[in-house]
């Protein structure tokens, strides 16, 4: 019988220097120059569609690509395959009417969309939510940062040729969908919150799961950060590679860990505060070198980060009423609807004709696992706004794709495409 | 009220219009003539810093008086101040206004989207297309209050349209011109294009119940 024998494979993975970081591949090895060494491959340029119907690209994206061999020359983005014209049925409905509409913009973190737009309508009608529904409203928003990021951690390693974080990170974003069903009944749909309030409070049990996941999820992502953040293949497909400077990244108005990526610490939950964050005991994560890589590692440390906040969320969790005791907004208890005049004329009033907005506008802006995520309402006193927008953070993330591609072998467009993390339901809203 | 209204009145003068606060956020109303100037001086100026172009979009009101409204909205990340720029363009003039392209490359893809939703046409803009629905795209703008929400076409004749589309039109310009010049196309759509012919806008036919 032969001997077994152990082949020890040096994958030439980095060693750490002296602050314990992976040591970097140098810049550039991604971009060889083959023009000057294969000059007679430089005659022909090759038109190449991708999409919009491909797994690389996250949905109905389309990529005309210009190819010259390998390297990529141009690439022409198409959006719009996804187009439901929501910022058009807005202004046809209540406010309140508004909330689905959200949950399918961003449809890998609803219910931070749901959190967001009744915050803007709240800021434009001057309402105050109660400490309680703050708190759930932290918990939302970080439930859905963690969800968002886990589906761009399990898409992206695919995409880069890494099969197995995907299973751990739909498993882990299972356990988040758990308790998101339990708390709205709804999975993906969840239309969470309602202007002055939440459509309901969490169920019996909640925190307990919630804590069992706080305390399950940070191994999981140890095991992931083992299996990639020093794999040598891991490293050479993304470091170098679509690097955008801070001072570009601002100007292609990127926000979220792609800007925070290329070293520019803005975080709206630091630098415009909204639902207490600043409260809150929390880092944000700053890239260097604004490349894949460091995108990676931003999310990485924001998904611990969020673990964080959830934990003083769940350990400051207040009693006390659940929605603002103002009856414009928040629909009176069924049972003194049927009984109370009162009660029953302010139920009619919300049902029938919404709620009125006073004359004004407000933009309000919440930080989204995608970036900054920002709705704007014109209101003419109406109970529907004259003007709801949408600053959608991938579209103009996106945005910038040709910029970061230009100059890159095609495989890597594939990984620096997965790297923005894009959702088209909100690219094309 | 935000003090750069006040620094950019003693700066352009009659150039800046009425200022006004809604929810605690300042806008201010510019010339449209000097637009791109005074977005510049806002973004330069040492005192400003407005480096960050949030978002940019355009307004129309339900009064069919009001003129439209684009609207910017600036961020300065250093000063973590905010200001809501706006432009009003009347209705019974051509909706021209200078792109800002040359100062903030997140206004490519923004313009692209109000030209597209508005009809608002952003003078230099590098590649002024339709975002969001097709270039052949022949109802209109959608996001125009006159627009019906069901569309202008009803949709037995939009599904005409569809499948009557011609599939190269799908290309942009820009793009066949790559492939044109290395002769990879059939020779009948090379021609084609060389006439300077896209996938053909069928004519609407007056909308029935559909």
């Amino acid at each position: 019988m032969a001997e077994k024998r152990t082949v020890e494979l040096d994958l030439a993975t980095p060693g750490l220097d002296a602050q314990g970081r992976p040591i970097r591949v140098p810049l550039g090895v991604a971009d060889p120059d083959v023009m000057d060494r294969e000059p007679e491959l430089t005659a022909e340029h090759m038109l190449l569609n991708v999409g919009p119907q491909h797994p690389a690209t996250h949905g109905v994206l389309r990529l005309v690509v210009e190819l010259d061999g390998e390297i990529v020359r141009r690439v022409v983005p198409h959006i719009g395959y996804l187009h439901s014209g929501f910022e058009k049925l807005g202004e046809y409905r209540h406010y309140n009417q508004i909330i689905p509409l959200t949950d399918r913009t961003d449809y890998l973190a609803p219910m931070a969309n749901n959190v967001a737009l009744a915050m803007a309508a709240e800021q434009l009608m001057g309402i105050e939510v109660t400490e309680r529904c703050t708190v759930l409203r932290v918990i939302a928003c970080e439930l859905s940062r963690i969800i968002s990021h886990l589906v761009w951690l399990g898409t992206t390693a695919i995409d880069i040729g890494a099969f197995t974080p995907f299973l751990w990170t739909f498993q882990e974003r299972e356990k988040v969908y758990n308790l998101q069903e339990a708390w709205t009944g709804a999975r993906l749909t969840t239309s969470l919150a309602r202007v002055g309030g939440m459509m309901a409070d969490i169920p019996d049990g909640f925190e307990r799961d919630l804590r069992t996941f706080c305390k399950g999820f940070p191994p999981v992502l140890d095991e992931v950060d083992r299996l990639l953040t020093r794999n040598a293949i891991w490293i050479g497909r993304t470091q170098g590679i679509g690097p955008m400077t801070g001072a570009e990244a601002i100007n292609y108005g990127l926000s979220g860990p792609m800007l925070r990526a290329s070293g520019v610490a803005y975080d709206v939950r630091k630098d415009r505060p909204y639902l207490d964050y600043e409260t809150y005991d929390f880092d944000i994560a700053i890239g260097e070198h604004g490349d894949v890589y460091d995108r990676y590692l931003v999310r990485m440390e924001e998904m611990r980060q969020s673990v964080r906040i959830l934990e003083q969320a769940l350990d400051r969790l207040p009693g006390g009423p659940l929605n603002a005791a103002d009856p414009r907004v928040i629909l009176p208890p069924k049972a003194s609807a049927m009984s109370d005049m009162e009660a029953m004329i302010f139920h009619f009033k919300q049902v029938m004709e919404g709620v009125r907005a006073p004359v004004g506008e407000v933009y309000f802006a919440i930080e989204n696992g995608k970036g900054e995520l920002g709705y704007y309402f014109v209101s003419d006193g109406t109970a529907k706004p004259v003007r709801w927008r949408i600053r959608p953070p991938s579209l103009l993330n996106i945005a910038a794709l040709p910029k970061m591609a230009e100059g890159h072998l095609f495989a890597d467009l594939i990984a620096i495409n997965a790297s923005i993390d894009i959702v088209m339901g909100e690219i094309d809203r | 009220m935000n003090p750069s209204v006040e620094t950019l009145r003693r700066a352009f003068g009659k150039s800046i219009e009425r200022a006004l606060v809604s929810c605690g956020q300042t806008i201010v109303y510019v010339d449209r003539q000097r637009l791109r100037e005074v977005l510049e001086w806002l973004r330069d100026s040492a005192d400003e810093e407005y480096d960050y172009l949030v978002d940019l979009t355009a307004v129309e009101y339900r009064d069919p008086e009001r003129p439209l409204e684009v609207v910017y909205q600036l961020r300065s990340l250093k000063r973590g101040a905010e200001l809501r720029v706006k432009v009003e363009l009347d209705k019974d003039q051509p909706l021209d206004i200078d792109s800002v392209v040359p100062l903030w490359w997140a206004a490519d893809w923004l313009e692209r989207e109000v030209y597209d939703m508005f009809g608002i046409n952003f003078r230099e803009h590098p590649d002024l297309r339709r975002l969001l629905m097709w270039e052949t795209y022949a109802e209109g703008f959608p996001l125009r209050k006159d627009f019906p929400l069901r569309g202008r076409f009803s949709r037995a004749e939009q599904v005409r349209q569809a499948l009557a589309a011609n599939p190269e039109s799908h290309y942009s310009m820009e793009e066949l011109s790559v492939a044109q010049a290395q002769y990879d196309l059939p020779a009948d759509m090379r021609e084609r294009l060389e006439r300077g012919e896209r996938g053909r806008v069928p004519e609407p036919k007056v909308q029935d119940d559909g």
